[in-house]
């Protein structure tokens, strides 16, 4: 089980600095360690997107040259692009991982999707509900989740370690505060918590980080031939016949990539040539957008993502 | 995992060799910190087009600034906040130059917040501290400036705002400067820059402006490229890595993660094991892409030791020659974060590293008036102040000094039932070199004691309303022990208050400090081997868990004389409760204080269905199962 590695292979003189992505690649695995150590049952949510690749990776590294202390968790929409889960099976098939896939029953007995029900009712009802039950039902005390203060004004506000009560409520009032590396972990029977170790990451560092340490990631990331259809402002892939087009809508090869993941009816792809990571990263340092304006979800009000949060979103 | 391929190019590898800067702002409200953040990240363009677009919108629905962006909206997240028009916690924002990436801990200017000032400031290199040219320093630009330099932040540059609106411009930046500096020199800086800017219209921000001919320094932003990093200057400090957790995946593995809080390591290094003192030598620095020769201050590793010692999760591994200190009473300095205030003599929990302790805040020495830097006489910390105290410990720890090394002389204190984070606090010093003392106190300890004593030394807690019988069984008790050859003490609350806790009320901190030293004297009875039993009202479920806590035994066994209000009132032994249905007792358990019944108390007596004789025998034949007598 365990890889093995030859003894000392000094790597020259004792480094002087080490870089941001250094830096942030050792907070990083400093609090995956710390949930588990102090917590119960901890598990991954693990997305399949860049953010989950790259949190992967920090956990094998944290507790390397053990196996995954706690399992992958994917909340399934049914929605996913399949590149998601042919990459996601493939996650599954190491030996070192453990990954549980929750479907909310609920939502599949009343046959929830994004066309008949909406995006933010299908979004509620596959994804936060979703992953509500996948917690009680497995007693999860300690959640690790991919989300970055950069994405949106809320965030930026959160803790690393953020609370929320037996009805999966957080407070944004009454929030710990979190000094120097010291993270007070501890909680009343049946709150939990979830840790976002990518807090203090943004978008560029991702890439950036992805590029060094070769991860792998869902190839819909790089800038492809696709069949798309303009659909409320954005530019919708036709992945197969899951999709139904609207009348008058007729599928268009064009260049395109996503700077971000979800269900396929509810991301837009942005029209792109970046088709390998320094492309990415390139186009990235001119990008004009922020990455959440491809989610449907994100669309309404500028304080909406608080309100899930309160809500339970993640 | 497969790799996806990449193409070398130096542009992007510049772009990732940046190093990282964690910085605060301070200021007070309107000083125009959030357009100076605002500012700072629009021209580095760390702005996409659609955050522009929803600022241009918010500013013109709630801005300040008629058709301008209204930079200080981007900074406000929480809706509350957004309509109250304020910032009211810490906020993290991000930019980057060529040079490095930022991390800004943005933090309010009002003065209740202290706490969140020191959150921010904890992890910050460097402090921006903001001042309104036209108000100058303020009391605040005190506060500021004391906490920056309380958190160990050794580089300031204060930054004069608003210099658009002044007329005597470098007349004004120098009073304010030399006035700064006056009162700085009594703080513990390293440097202090200072910078005439306008958040507003972006002068000395990020270009350098030609307004300001006489000013030839650099621009904020240009001195933040510069200024030194504190997890730099620790890598020539020794080595300290707190344990974080141990990995043993299978019996030929057995690592030590952890992140180093100072100084490196090297293969073959020698180490101390603290606070146990055992030495061994590095074997290996394990990581996910190899084994490395060499791991510096920060770096997130997994260490192997040539020789096994016994090593957990709290230890700290040092450098063999240049070891931390061990001690279990400090002084410290207090940051209060939470609304329930301070209570000395209360244990708290202490996170400190990757350990956790329990604490007990005892004296207070005084209280910081941080705007004056002045001393007071305290008797407890509120919300937001800052104070110096005594702090004990129930095990030894290893630490250095805060002023040396902030991750092992910082820590918070937690509290034990709500599970808040109750303080920050720095350890300055330890009050004696306690770490001999207890290596000696093993070779004679409780067990030894209890050994020649023939039984296990115990505290039995009775709690329960006046007039239940707590006393009546623990006589009882008592008795039956003696019978055995036990030797015991019975410490009966009405006793103590004649004596040891003469001086107490009936206050809230009056309540915790009898407590604290029923429980202190428990505890001194037990280690000294015998059977302890307490009688003592004890209506609070948090001082019996504190006591439980002071008492640090397994075989702390709570009784709980379960007897109704009504039968106790009817016995009415000593004549209180008539008193205090009088209304001539107040604060009387039962009758207008509560009695917090316990939930799962270790023994629970009915007095009402048994007699003294039973439940005695009842207590004993617990305590016979427990294995308290040979
Ligand atoms: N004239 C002038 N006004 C400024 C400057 N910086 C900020 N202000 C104004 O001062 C007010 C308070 O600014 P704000 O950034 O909200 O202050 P904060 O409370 O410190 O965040 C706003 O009306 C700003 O437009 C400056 O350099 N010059």
């Amino acid at each position: 089980m365990l890889e093995s590695h030859s003894a000392a292979a000094p790597r020259g003189p004792s480094p002087r600095s080490r870089s941001q992505l250094d830096r942030l690649e050792s907070e990083s695995i400093h609090i995956l360690r710390e949930v588990v150590a102090e917590c119960e049952r901890p598990v991954m949510l693990y997305s399949i997107g860049k953010d989950s690749a790259v949190m992967l990776h920090l956990a094998r590294k944290a507790f390397f040259p053990a196996r995954l202390p706690f399992p992958l968790l994917h909340v399934d929409t049914r929605f996913k692009f399949r590149e998601m889960y042919a990459l996601r099976d493939r996650v599954a098939a190491n030996p070192d991982i453990d990954l549980i896939v929750h479907i909310n029953p609920d939502g599949v007995a009343a046959n929830m999707n994004p066309f008949d029900h909406g995006a933010s009712v299908h979004t509620d009802v596959m994804k936060t509900q979703g992953l509500k039950q996948a917690l009680d039902q497995h007693g999860f005390d300690a959640a690790f989740g991919g989300a970055r203060r950069d994405e949106e004004k809320s965030r930026a506000k959160e803790r690393i370690f953020s609370f929320r009560n037996a009805q999966h409520r957080w407070d944004p009032k009454n929030q710990r505060p979190e000094l120097w590396r010291l993270y007070n972990t501890r909680k009343r029977k049946g709150d939990s918590i979830r840790v976002f170790p990518l807090s203090n990451w943004t978008e560029l560092d991702v890439w950036q980080y992805i590029q060094r340490e070769n991860i792998e990631i869902v190839p819909l990331y790089f800038a492809a031939e696709r069949p798309v259809v303009e659909r409320d402002g954005m530019l919708i892939m036709v992945e197969d016949e899951r999709l139904p087009l609207r009348t008058g809508e007729v599928p268009q090869q064009r260049r395109v990539r996503f700077r971000t993941l979800g269900c396929y009816p509810l991301t837009g792809a942005i029209e792109s040539d970046a088709d390998t990571l320094p492309k990415i990263i390139a186009e990235m340092l001119v990008a004009s957008q922020s990455e959440r304006q491809g989610r449907a979800i994100d669309h309404d009000a500028s304080a909406s993502m608080e309100k899930k949060k309160q809500e339970g979103y993640f | 995992m497969a790799a996806v391929k990449s193409e070398h190019d130096d542009f992007i590898g510049a772009q990732s060799d940046k190093q990282l800067l964690r910085f605060i702002t301070c200021g007070s409200v309107d000083d125009g910190k959030s357009t100076l953040i605002g500012r700072l990240l629009y021209e580095s363009r760390a702005l996409f087009e659609d955050q522009l677009a929803s600022l241009a919108s918010d500013s013109k629905r709630v801005g300040t600034q008629g058709e301008n962006l209204d930079f200080a909206l981007l900074l406000d997240g929480l809706s509350a906040e957004r309509e109250q028009g304020i910032t009211i916690d810490v906020a993290y924002r991000y930019f980057s130059t060529e040079r490095r990436k930022f991390i800004v801990a943005d933090t309010p200017g009002h003065e209740q917040y202290t706490r969140n000032m020191v959150t921010g400031a904890s992890t910050a290199d460097a402090a921006v501290i903001l001042i309104d040219a036209r108000r100058g320093v303020l009391p605040q630009t005190h506060r500021h400036s004391t906490i920056a330099s309380l958190l160990g932040i050794r580089h300031v540059v204060v930054a004069v705002n608003k210099m658009d609106l002044i007329d005597e411009a470098e007349n004004t930046f120098r009073a304010i400067e030399s006035e700064f500096r006056e009162f700085a020199s009594q703080l513990d800086f390293d440097d202090i820059s200072f910078i005439p800017v306008s958040a507003l219209r972006g002068d000395n921000v990020v270009e350098k402006s030609s307004t300001m001919p006489w000013y030839d320094g650099p621009t904020l932003l240009g001195f933040l490229e510069r200024v030194p990093i504190d997890e730099q200057r620790r890598i020539d400090e020794p080595l300290r890595m707190p344990v974080q957790w141990v990995n043993r995946p299978d019996q030929s593995f057995r690592g030590y993660a952890g992140t180093l809080s100072s100084g490196s390591v090297h293969v073959g290094d020698r180490v101390r094991v603290q606070p146990s003192a055992r030495e061994s030598t590095v074997l290996r620095i394990v990581t996910f892409d190899g084994d490395i020769g060499t791991a510096i201050a920060g770096q997130s590793i997994t260490l192997t030791l040539a020789e096994e010692i016994d090593i957990s999760r709290g230890d700290i591994i040092s450098a063999a020659n240049d070891p931390a200190e061990v001690a279990d009473q400090f002084d410290a300095t207090l940051v209060w974060m939470d609304a329930n205030a301070l209570l000395p003599g209360r244990p708290y929990l202490m996170k400190i590293g990757s350990a956790t302790i329990n604490a007990n805040v005892g004296e207070l020495k005084y209280k910081l008036q941080v705007d004056t830097l002045e001393h007071l006489a305290a008797k407890t910390l509120e919300l937001n102040e800052i104070g110096s105290v005594n702090l004990s410990l129930d095990q030894p720890i290893a630490f250095d000094a805060y002023s040396r090394n902030r991750e092992t002389g910082g820590f918070i204190l937690i509290d034990r039932i709500s599970n808040a984070t109750v303080a920050a606090g720095m350890l300055n010093f330890a009050l004696r070199r306690a770490s001999n003392i207890h290596l000696q106190a093993l070779d004679v300890d409780q067990s030894a004691r209890g050994a020649l004593m023939g039984h296990k030394p115990c505290v039995l807690w009775f709690t329960g309303l006046s007039g239940a019988g707590k006393s009546t069984i623990a006589n009882a008790v008592e008795k039956l022990l003696l019978a055995r050859g036990c030797h015991t003490y019975l410490l009966d609350g009405d006793n103590v208050r004649h004596g040891l806790n003469r001086n107490l009320g009936f206050t809230d901190a009056d309540r915790v400090e009898n407590i604290r030293r029923v429980a202190e004297v428990a505890r001194l009875m037990a280690d000294a081997g015998l059977m302890t039993l307490v009688s003592f009202i004890s209506p609070f479920r948090q001082d019996r868990a504190n006591a439980r806590v002071i008492v640090a035994s397994d075989n702390f066994i709570e009784v709980f004389v379960d007897t109704s209000l009504a039968v106790a009132e009817q016995r009415d032994v000593k004549g209180l409760y008539k008193k205090a249905r009088a209304g001539e007792l107040k604060n009387f358990t039962g009758i207008d204080s509560p009695y917090e019944r316990p939930e799962n108390a270790d023994i629970h007596v009915d007095t009402e269905s048994l007699d003294v004789d039973a439940a005695a025998s009842q207590i004993v034949s617990v305590m016979q199962q427990r294995g308290l007598f040979d």
